[in-house]
């Protein structure tokens, strides 16, 4: 297998983008040194997350996203764009079935789309680590939107969510008690909440739920003309009512299409506050410093372990198992033991 | 970065008109309980976007189920498409009814693979990993 050549990359070829995010899935030599080439030419593109249980429509509705981005009007340059879908590795085999092209089959033949499946593996450093490198290759190779697919589960969904400028949350009718089955902590990540199959029996119903939910939990922007929350202290004060997202609730029916230029205005309202209000950059900030924390860690722990024999090691443990030496000491020994 | 891992990344396609999938569905889901990583990409794929999906996902392996007696011009399509996108390393596995002689030329088409309806998931799987080695 011949070695991808960065600027391929730059330049957007497809082959050399595809053997890259491959390389840098399996950690190779080859990949991390494509993404030391990559990173300057990286944090351009509008990220998009979406999520939700499973089963709501995640991947119809991308399919359609990603369609009625592409079809733009008035003669506007429509957006080259890529898609992300990840699905769960099975924990017994390593081997995983994903599925999600499967309802993405309109933009099968778009040159300017991509959509690249990806497994959840045991990825070190965790998912949104894994996702941030492929995203990366997108991003340099001029990939205006990403989106990236992943089933609600718990902590996945709240770290993709940190990876994602604008996350975009997905219920659907008739899953039973609707405020059983939407989640603590959604509200919290959902930068736009859509309520799919919106054809479906108690659409309404939870559409009105949510809305609701989401009064109660959001700040009215009078209360913070009174008295300023605190984390706003120290932001730059705008007066503008665009400085405070209040997260919207969309009904779509992504197996036809509704719902979708609503959606994507949405999508640009949000783009436009993040860029106004200052998020975009508190974000990314964020975002890189968990990024460049989880390497030090990583990375400080990888050279220790290259410095600490096994049986010093063992011999410690054993110590700390016999209640000769307590876990503290220990760990003063065993960094000294390596020259830390 | 830790330690490189590779996996078997294998895209299963349903080609032609014909309308169901059981046979596919059971050999992806063999596959994936065999360590693999699966790309499934549904019913009535043309040679277009089969090729097109090899590409975007950097699959090793193609394995194409044709059960409409179609095989003689969508294999020898995928084939040539595949290596007019550079991706002339790709290996070809075909699940159907098909007939000893066509097997016989598809396999001097290159075909890496060719299984009947019945075959022991078993022996499509050690075809696939002897084939990525
Ligand atoms: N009635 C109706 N069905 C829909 C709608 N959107 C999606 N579906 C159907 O819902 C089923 C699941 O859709 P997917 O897009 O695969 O859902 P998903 O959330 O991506 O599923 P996972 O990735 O497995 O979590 C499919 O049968 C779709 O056709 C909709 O708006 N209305
Ligand atoms: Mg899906």
């Amino acid at each position: 297998m011949p070695v991808t050549d960065p600027k391929e990359i730059l330049k957007g070829e497809r082959l050399a983008i595809s053997r890259a995010l491959t390389q840098i899935e399996n950690s190779t030599q080859e990949g991390y040194q494509l993404l030391e080439e990559l990173f300057p030419h990286t944090g351009k593109a509008h990220l998009i997350g979406v999520t939700g249980a499973p089963g709501t429509g995640k991947s119809t509705l991308v399919n359609q996203l990603a369609y009625h981005y592409r079809r733009t009007e008035g003669g506007e340059k429509a957006p080259r764009l890529a898609v992300i879908a990840v699905d769960p590795t099975s924990p017994f085999s390593g081997g995983a079935l994903l599925g999600d092209r499967v309802r993405m089959q309109d933009l099968a033949g778009d040159p300017g789309v991509f959509v690249r499946s990806m497994a959840s593996r045991g990825s070190l450093g965790g998912l949104a680590a894994a996702t941030a490198n492929l995203v990366q290759v997108f991003d340099a190779a001029g990939y205006e939107i990403i989106i990236i697919e992943t089933v609600g589960a718990g902590q996945a969904e709240v770290d993709i969510a940190s990876l994602a400028h604008s996350t975009i949350v997905v219920e659907a009718p008739g899953l039973g008690d609707e405020i059983q089955t939407i989640k603590a902590g959604i509200l919290e990540i959902a930068d736009i909440l859509v309520v799919n199959k919106s054809d479906k029996p108690g659409a309404d119903h939870t559409l009105r739920a949510l809305r609701s939910m989401l009064t109660l939990s959001q700040p009215h922007p009078e209360d913070i003309a009174h008295h300023g929350p605190a984390q706003q202290a120290t932001q730059p004060t705008n007066d503008l009512p665009s400085s405070l997202w209040s997260t919207p609730v969309l009904p779509t029916i992504s197996t036809i299409g509704e719902g979708f230029p609503e959606l994507i205005a949405e999508l640009a309202n949000h783009l436009d506050y993040l860029r106004t209000s200052g998020e975009w950059q508190r974000r990314e900030e964020k975002r890189l410093k968990n990024e460049l924390e989880m390497l030090l860690r990583d990375t400080l722990r990888t050279r220790w372990e290259n410095k600490i024999s096994a049986t010093k090691y063992q011999y410690t443990l054993d110590r700390v198992v016999t209640r000769k030496l307590t876990p503290w000491k220990a760990v003063q020994v065993l960094l000294e033991g390596a020259g830390l | 970065m830790g330690d490189a891992q590779e996996k078997i990344r294998v895209l299963i396609a349903k080609a032609g008109l014909d309308g169901h999938d059981r046979g596919a569905k059971v050999v992806a889901r063999a596959l994936r309980d065999a360590g693999m990583e699966v790309i499934y990409t549904g019913l009535r794929q043309t040679p277009e976007m089969i090729t097109e999906a090899a590409l975007q996902e950097d699959v090793q392996v193609v394995g194409l189920s044709i059960l409409s007696g179609a095989h003689m011009t969508l294999v020898p399509k995928v084939k040539k498409m595949l290596k007019e996108q550079g991706l002339e390393n790709v290996k070809l596995f075909l699940g159907g009814i098909i007939p000893d002689e066509d097997k016989r030329e598809l396999e001097k088409l290159g075909v890496a693979g060719i299984y009947g309806p019945g075959t022991s998931t078993q022996v499509i799987i050690e075809d696939i990993q002897n084939a990525c080695q």
